[in-house]
C-alpha cells in the first residue's frame, strides 16, 4: 500500500515529465521513420553491450589457416586477411563507436554549454572572446581540424575522442548562447535576480533547463556525424589502431582486398552506414517533434 | 545595418578568423608535438641529423621567435620545403590545388542539378511517394561514409563495369595539357586538345559522383524545407487562381522565392566538398590537395601539414563568407 503511495506521489511529482514523455513517444509511433531510427538505435546499443555474448568468435584472435574465407555457415560474413570472423568484429565495433559517441558527448555538451552560458549572460567582452574562439574552430572544416589535432596528439582511439570533441563544442556554445540571450530578458529571470539569487544558481536552475532541450536535439543530430568522422579518422590511418575492431579501420585494411575477396571492406562499411543512418533517422524524427510548426504542418 | 558596413564587419572578422586559425595550427605543429623531429625521423637517429633537422625546421629557436618566423612565411606564402616531396610545399600546392577544386566543382554541379529538381519534386509531392523515397534516398546520403561509397564505386563502376578509370588524373601515356589554369579540362578545352578533355573528364568521374552524392543529399534537403515554406504563402495560391499553369507557379513563384537558402547551401557546400575531398581523394587515389594533405600527416611532414591545413581552412572560411555576404545582400533582415 505504501508503495502504491510512493508511485502516486512520483507520478503527481513528475506529471508533466510524464506528459512530455508519453507526447514524444506518441509523435515518434505516428513518424514511421523515427520509429524505424529508434529501432536501429536500440538494436545497436543492445548488440555493443552483449557483444560478447552475441558473436560468434573471438574479434581478436588470428586464426592464418582461415584467411579470407567467404561468408560461409560457420562465419557469416566471411573472415578477414587475418583470419578473424567478420560478423564478430563488426558486432564488437558497436561498442567502440557507442563509445566514442558517448565519450566525445560527454565532453562537449557541458563544455559547449557552460561557455555558451556564460558569453550569453555576462555579454560584453566575455562574450566576444568566447564567440571569437567559437569562430576561429568553426572555420576548420571538421575533418581536417580534428585530423590535426589527432596527429598532434599522436593516433590512438582516446585522441580521435579528444579531436572530435574539440572540433564540435562551439555548435553547442552558440546554441546555448542564443538561448541564453532570450531567456535573460524576461521577467521570472528578473524577479529571481531582484531576489538575490545567485548568479550561478540562475543560470544552473533556471536557464540550463530551459535551453537544455534545443541542445539535446542537436546533439542527437549529431549523434550519426560523430561516429562518421571516427570512422574517417580511423580510415585513414589516423584513429583507432589495430587490432581495435573498429567499423573504420576494418574498412581501410579490408580496402587491398576490395576486387578479389569483396567482403572484407563491404560488410564494416554497410555497418557505419547503418549505424549512422539509424541516429539521423531519429534525430529528424526528434527535430520534427521538437518544432512544433512542422508538427502542426504534419 | 548598411551593406558596405555589413561588409567591412565581415571581412573584419574573416582576417580575425585567418589570424586564429594559423595560430591554432602552429600550437598543434610546434607546441603540442613532444618531439617532432623523433617522430619524422625514428627516435633512434643519430644525433647530428636531428640537430640538422632541428635547424632546417627552426625548431632551437625559442617559442615566441618560432611564432615569428612561422607568421612570416605565412604572410609571404612560403611553407619552406616538404620532406616527404622534397619540393616547397607553395609549389606542391599549387600543383595539387587546381586539381582538388576542378573536382569540387563537377562535384558541386552535380550536387546542384539534381539536389535542387529532385528537392523541387520532393516539395510538390509532399508525403507522396517520390517525397518518401527521396527523403529517404537523402538521410542515406547524408549518413553515407565518403570512402566507403568510393570503394563500392570502384567495385562497381570500375571493376565490374568499366566506365571509370583506376585512379589518377589522366591515363598512363596522356600528356598534361600546357598549364594555364591548373585545371586539366579547362587547359586542354583551351588548346584545342578534346581527347586529353575527355581523359581527364573520365579521371574526374568517380570521385566527383561521390563527393556530389553525398552533397545531393544536404541540398535536397535544403530545397525541400524551403519550398514547403513558400508553397504554402497566399501569393502562391494567388498565382494558381489567376490560372497560371503549375510549372510556372512552382519554378517562378515558389522556387524564386525558396532560392535563398538553397544558393547560399550551395555557396557553404563548397567547404564540406573540401573536406570531403580528403577521404574521397585518397580512395581513388586522386593526386590532389585532399590526398596531399593525408599523405602529409601520415609522413608527419611538418611544413606540408602546415601548408595544405592553411590552405583549406582558408578555402573553407572564404566560402563562408561569400556566402554570408551573398546572404546578406538578397536578404538584409540578416545583416544584423
Amino acid at each position: 500500500m505504501e508503495k502504491q503511495d510512493r508511485i502516486e506521489s512520483w507520478e503527481r511529482k513528475h506529471s508533466s515529465e510524464i506528459s512530455d514523455v508519453k507526447e514524444i513517444l506518441h509523435t515518434v509511433k505516428k513518424s514511421p521513420l523515427a520509429m524505424v531510427g529508434l529501432f536501429i538505435v536500440l538494436i545497436l546499443i543492445f548488440v555493443a553491450i552483449f557483444a560478447p555474448y552475441i558473436a560468434p568468435h573471438d574479434p581478436i584472435t588470428m586464426n592464418l589457416d582461415n584467411r579470407l574465407a567467404p561468408p560461409s555457415m560457420s562465419h557469416l560474413l566471411g573472415t578477414d586477411e587475418l583470419g578473424r570472423d567478420i560478423l564478430s568484429r563488426i558486432i564488437h565495433g558497436a561498442g567502440v563507436a557507442l563509445k566514442i559517441m558517448i565519450i566525445v558527448l560527454a565532453i562537449d555538451l557541458p563544455l559547449g554549454i557552460l561557455l555558451g552560458l556564460v558569453a550569453g549572460y555576462f555579454g560584453g567582452w566575455v562574450d566576444e572572446v568566447i564567440m571569437r574562439i567559437s569562430d576561429i574552430f568553426m572555420a576548420f572544416p571538421r575533418l581536417i581540424l580534428a585530423m590535426a589535432i589527432g596527429t598532434a596528439l599522436g593516433p590512438s582511439l582516446v585522441n580521435t575522442m579528444i579531436a572530435i570533441a574539440v572540433t564540435m563544442w562551439p555548435t553547442y556554445a552558440r546554441l546555448a548562447r542564443a538561448e541564453t540571450l532570450s531567456i535573460k530578458e524576461r521577467t521570472f529571470i528578473e524577479a529571481e535576480k531582484a531576489l538575490g539569487t545567485s548568479k550561478t544558481r540562475i543560470l544552473l536552475s533556471s536557464i540550463l533547463p530551459l535551453c537544455s532541450s534545443t541542445i539535446i536535439v542537436r546533439a542527437t543530430l549529431d549523434m550519426g556525424n560523430v561516429i562518421r568522422i571516427a570512422a574517417g579518422m580511423s580510415f585513414l590511418g589516423l584513429g583507432a589502431q589495430p587490432p581495435t575492431p573498429e567499423w573504420g579501420l576494418m574498412v581501410s585494411t579490408g580496402r587491398s582486398f576490395l576486387i578479389s575477396q569483396w567482403w572484407v571492406p563491404t560488410f564494416p562499411g554497410f555497418a557505419i552506414l547503418l549505424a549512422v543512418f539509424g541516429f539521423n533517422l531519429l534525430g529528424d524524427g526528434i527535430r520534427d517533434i521538437s518544432d512544433p510548426y512542422l508538427r502542426r504542418g504534419g | 545595418m548598411a551593406f558596405p558596413g555589413y561588409v567591412a564587419k565581415r571581412l573584419v572578422l574573416f582576417i580575425v578568423v585567418i589570424f586564429g586559425v594559423v595560430t591554432i595550427t602552429f600550437f598543434l605543429s610546434h607546441v603540442i608535438p613532444a618531439d617532432p623531429v623523433g617522430a619524422i625521423i625514428g627516435e633512434n637517429a643519430p644525433q647530428e641529423l636531428v640537430e640538422k633537422i632541428e635547424k632546417q625546421l627552426g625548431l632551437d629557436l625559442p617559442l615566441h621567435q618560432q611564432y615569428l618566423r612561422y607568421m612570416k612565411g605565412i604572410v609571404h606564402w612560403d611553407f619552406g620545403i616538404s620532406l616527404r616531396t622534397q619540393k616547397q610545399v607553395s609549389a606542391d600546392l599549387k600543383t595539387y590545388f587546381p586539381a582538388t577544386l576542378e573536382l569540387i566543382i563537377l562535384a558541386m554541379l552535380i550536387a546542384a542539378t539534381c539536389g535542387i529538381g529532385i528537392g523541387i519534386l520532393s516539395a510538390v509531392k509532399r508525403n507522396k511517394l517520390p517525397d518518401s523515397i527521396s527523403r529517404i534516398l537523402s538521410l542515406i546520403g547524408i549518413s553515407m561514409p565518403a570512402f566507403w561509397l568510393g570503394l563500392l564505386f570502384i567495385m562497381i563502376l570500375y571493376y565490374h563495369l568499366g566506365i571509370i578509370p583506376a585512379g589518377g588524373r589522366l591515363s598512363p601515356g596522356v600528356l598534361s595539357p600546357p598549364t594555364v589554369t591548373g585545371l586539366y579540362t579547362l587547359d586542354s578545352l583551351i588548346a584545342g586538345e578534346f581527347g586529353t578533355f575527355w581523359d581527364a573528364f573520365h579521371h574526374l568521374l568517380g570521385p566527383a559522383l561521390v563527393l556530389g552524392w553525398i552533397q545531393t543529399a544536404y541540398i535536397c534537403r535544403v530545397t525541400r524545407s524551403s519550398m514547403l515554406e513558400v508553397l504554402n504563402e497566399e501569393y502562391i495560391r494567388t498565382a494558381r487562381i489567376k490560372g497560371l499553369r503549375e510549372r510556372i507557379v512552382i519554378l517562378r513563384h515558389a522556387f524564386r522565392n525558396a532560392a535563398i537558402p538553397v544558393i547560399t547551401m550551395v555557396g557553404i557546400s563548397f567547404g564540406y566538398l573540401l573536406e570531403g575531398s580528403v577521404l574521397t581523394e585518397t580512395v581513388f587515389g586522386y593526386p590532389g590537395l585532399g590526398r596531399y594533405s593525408v599523405n602529409s600527416f601520415l609522413s608527419l611532414d611538418l611544413n606540408a601539414v602546415i601548408g595544405s591545413v592553411t590552405l583549406i581552412a582558408i578555402c573553407y572560411a572564404l566560402s563562408n563568407l561569400i556566402a554570408d555576404l551573398f546572404y546578406g545582400f538578397l536578404d538584409p533582415r540578416i545583416r544584423y
